[in-house]
């Protein structure tokens, strides 16, 4: 009898165990936990990241040195490959879990709905970005897509007696559901077209029929291919797909918001870039009109509807929306050169590094919402946050720091993630959409400026300084040195995804085109 | 009389994903919207075991996977509507009205 599993595939899914674990363990323990000490589970959940980090750390230690030529493991028979490029994605999932796990303590408590199962759920959606990430094998990529689904659509209607809640988890539910079933009937055709759920094998099938049929695509793998992308573009939000963000994002308790924002969008963006650069390379030709089309739709349509909003979670939802048409732009580069073409790399860099870089400065920005939370206060009005200036002066300059950085000013971290999708753009050739671009950036800094307004020039609405906790203090910290610091020290950071892309190492990513 | 094929199934699961779909677009009560997404996740599940008659099991395997979250699915999503129903008396989706724009 052949072996299926080895201890190698066990280690290279420790950081899912781990998390899984912990996820149980914050169940049982909550149980046992008086109201004023539930925030034993957010130290749980804490450790837990922890330990998950450590085992990815371990694992990149052991299977991603780039020794004879191997930039990751293949484990559990093919199902899951546990590369660079999944190993940076468990980073940024880790880090963006550990910060909205700081942030969510106290904002629980003011909203007395401090339960472990918020604690539980978080862990148990980063294990479903992990599946999404380190997924090779369709099945595993989609029960990896559900997994964080489902907790996600809990967790943003946490707040039971909230109707805003109440009706952001409805929507996002029946919105992510369709689109889940869309995105499961594509993946189900492209499994009758090839005979695999793997995703070379599907890719190399692919390839082979292209070639038959003289480089044109088989109707039936253009009608695949159409109903996987709607399922890809509708969980990144990317216009016209996106009308569930801006509403699962302001009824959403704001510290889940952020991670959703963060988390749950970098993980939909690495399903996406697995699925349609590594398994459908071979139909570039035929989703590039689409990328286009969806990418200048997507930042038209998210600037325009975010000039109006007096709502921060929505103006912030809108402008998250924005920053995905840009990194639309970078796919759109990746998919129109050959994957030897400089475009290809810098448009893949673009992408990575856009998705480091907004993980710290948005989750900041929403940090500083959080904080607003008040006894009486809701605090996601435009007008909550005027004079934040004369009552939190430090979180104000913050705050500034991460509307910059969004808005793309040069020396701050967020230059550098348009920085390379521009410059992609440049060598593929496509100096329209570039400018496009450009402009809509203007766009951007007119309302994050806005926000800027009402907290430097305003009078504030409440007199008394706004407390902050230690853990709100400390995320915001972190997000707010990460964004002066990659903005400043870029070079470092361009490395790290360099090595996610095996571009440091005699084997690129070419190797797993092929 | 004519032979069932491969391509009958795909036909019938053709037309109940078409089904699904527009009764998510069309329905008014969250019900029945759930109901049809349940329409489009069984279009899958066909689609996959007749094509596992060609390709062998693995379609067949992912299509229990499907099942098991189709469930899951149905269990939070009749979770948060009598969360929804509790706050406002109604299973409506263009009631659903408070966050727009």
């Amino acid at each position: 009898m052949a072996q299926y599993f080895t201890g190698t595939d066990y280690l290279l899914s420790l950081p899912v165990v781990l998390l899984t674990l912990f996820a149980l363990g914050i169940l049982l323990i909550d149980l046992m936990l008086p109201k004023q000490l539930k925030w034993v589970n957010a130290v749980t959940a804490f450790a837990g990241v922890l330990f998950a980090t450590a085992g990815v750390w371990r694992i990149q230690a052991v299977y991603a040195k780039g020794a004879g030529g191997y930039l990751g493991r293949f484990a559990f028979m093919q199902s899951m490959l546990v590369d660079r490029f999944a190993i940076y994605f468990f980073y940024l999932f880790l880090a963006g879990t550990a910060l909205a796990i700081l942030i969510s303590v106290r904002y629980l408590e003011i909203e007395n709905e401090h339960h472990g199962e918020f604690y539980a759920l978080m862990l148990l959606s980063v294990v479903g970005m992990m599946c999404m990430a380190a997924g090779y094998d369709i099945v595993l990529i989609f029960i990896g897509l559900e997994l964080m689904a489902i907790s996600t659509y809990v967790l943003v209607g946490f707040l039971r007696r909230d109707r805003r809640s109440n009706e952001a988890a409805l929507k996002y539910l029946l919105l992510g559901a369709f689109s889940s079933g869309i995105f499961a009937y594509g993946l189900s055709l492209f499994y009758g077209l090839t005979g695999s759920t793997n995703l070379r094998a599907i890719g190399n099938a692919l390839q082979h029929q292209m070639m038959v049929r003289n480089g044109h695509a088989d109707p039936v793998a253009v009608l695949a291919l159409i109903t996987t992308a709607t399922g890809l573009l509708f969980k990144i939000a990317a216009v016209p797909f996106h009308q569930w963000a801006p509403d699962a994002y302001e009824g959403a308790p704001t510290s889940i918001t952020g991670f959703m924002s963060v988390a749950v969008k970098a993980a939909a963006w690495a399903m996406l870039l697995r699925i349609l650069v590594f398994g459908l390379y071979p139909l570039r030709s035929v989703y590039l009109p689409l990328i286009i089309f969806v990418s200048i739709a997507t930042m038209t349509g998210a600037n325009l509807a975010a000039l109006t909003q007096n709502n921060l979670k929505r103006l912030l939802a809108y402008s998250s929306i924005a920053h995905v048409g840009y990194m639309l732009l970078g796919l759109v580069a990746l998919a129109s050169v050959d994957y030897t073409q400089p475009a290809f790399y810098d448009g893949f860099k673009g992408i990575l590094l856009y998705l480091m870089v907004y993980t710290f400065m948005n989750l900041g920005a929403f940090a500083v919402i959080t904080s607003l939370r008040n006894r009486e206060v809701i605090g996601d009005e435009i007008d909550d946050i005027a004079g934040l200036y004369f009552r939190a002066p430090t979180e104000a300059i913050m705050m500034l720091i991460f509307l910059l950085s969004l808005a793309g000013i040069p020396p701050l971290a967020g230059f550098y993630g348009k920085y390379f999708i521009f410059l992609s753009l440049i060598e593929s050739k496509h100096y329209v959409l570039a400018s496009l671009a450009v402009l809509y950036a203007v766009f951007g800094l007119y309302y994050y400026m806005r926000i800027a307004n009402s907290m430097l020039m305003r009078e504030p609405l409440e007199k008394e300084l706004l407390p902050l906790s230690w853990g709100m203090r400390a995320a915001l910290g972190v997000t707010a040195v990460a964004t002066v610091f990659i903005g400043i020290f870029p070079n470092w950071f361009i490395e790290a995804v360099n090595w996610s892309l095996g571009l440091t190492q005699a084997t690129p990513i070419a190797g797993l085109m092929k | 009389m004519v032979p069932i094929t491969t391509l009958h199934y795909l036909v019938v699961a053709a037309a109940l994903f078409v089904l699904g779909v527009i009764g998510v677009l069309t329905r008014r009560n969250v019900v029945v919207v759930l109901m049809s997404i349940e329409l489009i996740l069984n279009a899958v599940n066909l689609n996959l075991v007749a094509f596992s008659r060609v390709w062998g099991l693995h379609g067949q395997i992912f299509s229990i996977f499907v099942i098991t979250d189709a469930a899951a699915e149905a269990a939070v999503g009749l979770g948060i509507l009598i969360a929804f129903f509790r706050n406002k008396e109604t299973v409506n989706v263009d009631e659903v009205d408070l966050l727009k724009w």
